[in-house]
């Protein structure tokens, strides 16, 4: 079982603290959300985690290694003159190997194609994908290595509702069956009680609630994240679903 | 990597893919056979005109042939082609390399200042006889040349390692020296006698007239150290053209690789500028060529900028010769000529949305 355990993380661009103290303890084998309002830090932390940035604090690992953990970017263009397989190849191959290919390696590309549903992608050109497309080749290209620990900066933002469910679903079913630990960037909450089993909320740099995602996302802390009033109630099918009701006044935030 | 042998047991996107792999291998064969055709009517073209079949036999049986036929093919025809075709190689893939860890499709040689750099390095030892470093006479072009292009490259280097710089920062820089190194030069050319003047002109074209056997050798003792460095690195290179975040996120040290890569396309651009002069084009055509027709995965894309810088300055050689019957242009002045409408042709009507 692969476990991730945020100390007091810090963080810092130059003389500027953005990340102050994010704590938090990850099982794998399921998804976990990281929310929080624009510029609350997210992408700060996933940075401090895939130790591109250094900080005060402590990240550690059990049941996985440093070079086990995959970092999808937020979406970003890709002008290479590749095609859709040929990264996702070239994603695996970083993990060392010669120019040579192994059918077995050609099979873990395959698999990840299947998986997300891009076998009609392969022989496109990156630079040709759509805003939506490019997203899941990205996530195929972080996962075809089968990374322990993986940390996905709004995977789902350029996804159709279609899509969306589907990529979730697969991600959901990825995390189950390697017992890794995925943790999602998302701003969809009821993409998030849907999918997430837990959920870190992040504000102005620290973690203001960490554990299963219906003890967290409860009305009172959505109010002093995104200073919304909203309820969470169940629907005829008994599933919760999140209601925005509007602005929360200013004193009650 | 094998060819396409279908297994009926893949799926079709492996199968896809054997298809394109097969399909560029393919692409590389034919531009080797483009390659050694093109060397070998650049043999047989010269102002001194031989038979093709008098030419052939000299080069496969030396023996039987004349002594004057003999120096002309083996002595100064051969080396000719044979250092356009490494200093082809050489620059297309100093070019090749410059864009790819410089995130710019516009970075070569030439745009980066070390052919500036270096045309100024030759003129200080034709205007003012000032030799950079002690040795002989007939070196001392070459060697400011050369010195002139690596300290030059460790500018641009020295600047790399600074924190916080970024891509579009050394390319500026680079920008910015050719201005400097064009300015200073002029400022020579100003002061300079009416030969020493005519010498310089004559460098800054581009000329593979000075050919000579040890400079082929030693281009090639460069591309065969600088290739399987690069060659070992392919992967790592390939995903820097995700974009940096994205190849750090795979564990590609991006910092480091981008380093090591610039003082390797250092030594290949370097070398053949200072034994050539300027030639401009073949930094930036060759890697689009090769791109266009091959992609940007580097087991495909590393040799092939090199064959087609190879096959461009071979192909610009021949014309050199054969467009003034008796006379051999200075090869520079044709890669633009003839290039430049070439390259707009081929990106216009296969423009990818890549760069
Ligand atoms: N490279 C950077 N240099 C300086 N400040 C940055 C950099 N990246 C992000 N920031 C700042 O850090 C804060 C948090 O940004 P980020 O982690 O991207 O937020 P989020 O992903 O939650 O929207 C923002 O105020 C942003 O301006
Ligand atoms: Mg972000």
């Amino acid at each position: 079982m692969v476990s991730l355990t945020l100390d007091k993380v810090g963080a810092r661009y130059g003389r500027r603290q953005i990340l102050f103290e994010a704590s938090a303890h990850l099982q794998g084998g399921m998804l976990t959300a990281l929310v929080g309002a624009n510029a609350a830090g997210k992408s700060t932390l996933f940075r401090r985690i895939a130790g591109h940035l250094r900080g005060a604090g402590a990240v550690r690992l059990e049941g996985a290694h440093t070079h086990d953990l995959r970092y999808m970017p937020q979406d970003t263009g890709m002008t290479a003159a590749l095609t859709v397989y040929e990264s996702i190849i070239l994603s695996l191959k970083q993990g060392g190997g010669g120019w040579r290919l192994s059918t077995q390696e050609l099979r873990a590309v395959d698999e990840t194609v299947h998986r997300f549903n891009i076998t009609h992608l392969v022989d496109q050109q990156l630079s040709e994908l759509s805003g939506g497309q490019r997203q899941v080749v990205s996530i195929a290209q972080t996962l075809v290595s089968r990374p322990k620990v993986v940390l996905m900066d709004e995977p789902t933002s350029a996804l159709d509702l279609n899509r969306q469910y589907e990529v979730l679903e697969s991600l959901r079913a990825y995390a189950e069956e390697t017992q890794a630990v995925l943790i999602l960037a998302m701003h969809d909450l009821n993409q998030v009680m849907r999918c997430c089993s837990a959920t870190i909320a992040l504000a102005e740099g620290r973690t203001l609630a960490f554990g299963p995602t219906l003890d967290v996302l409860t009305p009172s802390l959505i109010r002093r994240l995104y200073g919304i009033e909203s309820r969470v109630e169940r629907c005829s099918r008994g599933n919760p679903i999140m209601i925005v009701d509007g602005p929360a006044a200013q004193e009650a935030i | 990597m094998t060819t396409a042998e279908l297994d009926p047991s893949e799926s079709a996107s492996v199968q896809s893919y054997r298809g394109l792999v097969a399909r560029r291998i393919a692409i590389l064969v034919g531009l080797t056979v483009a390659l050694v055709l093109s060397v070998a009517v650049d043999v047989s073209l010269g102002p001194a005109r031989y038979a093709v079949w008098d030419v052939l036999k000299t080069l496969f049986a030396p023996g039987a042939a004349d002594l004057q036929i003999r120096v002309v093919v083996w002595d100064i025809r051969m080396p000719m082609a044979l250092l356009a075709v490494t200093v082809g190689a050489s620059l297309s893939l100093a070019g090749a390399q410059m864009q790819t860890i410089l995130a710019n499709p516009l970075a070569s040689p030439f745009t980066l200042g070390l052919s500036a750099a270096a045309s100024f390095g030759a003129a200080l030892a034709m205007v003012l006889g000032v030799a950079l470093f002690p040795g002989a006479i007939s070196l001392m072009v070459p060697i400011n040349a050369f010195a002139m292009a690596m300290a030059a490259s460790l500018l641009i280097f020295g600047l790399s390692t600074l924190r916080g710089v970024t891509v579009e920062t050394i390319v500026l820089l680079g920008i910015a020296l050719v201005f400097s190194f064009n300015a200073a030069l002029a400022l020579l050319q100003y002061f300079a006698s009416e030969q020493a003047l005519s010498a310089v002109v004559f460098w800054t074209m581009g000329s593979l007239s000075k050919a000579t056997w040890g400079k082929v050798a030693v281009t090639a003792i460069v591309l065969a150290i600088c290739t399987p460095l690069f060659a070992r690195r392919a992967w790592a290179l390939t995903a820097i053209r995700l974009g940096e975040v994205r190849a750090s996120a795979m564990g590609v040290p991006v910092k480091r690789l981008r380093l090591e890569a610039l003082v390797l396309v250092s030594l290949l651009a370097a070398v053949p500028i200072s034994f050539v002069g300027t030639i401009g084009f073949i930094g930036i055509v060759g890697p689009h060529v090769a791109r266009l027709l091959l992609g940007e995965d580097q087991r495909f894309f590393l040799p092939g900028s090199m064959l087609s810088g190879a096959v461009i300055l071979s192909a610009t050689s021949v014309l050199s010769k054969a467009i003034l019957p008796g006379a051999v242009l200075p090869i520079g002045i044709i890669t633009a000529l003839v290039g430049v409408p070439f390259f707009a042709a081929l990106i216009l009507t296969k423009g990818r949305k890549s760069w």
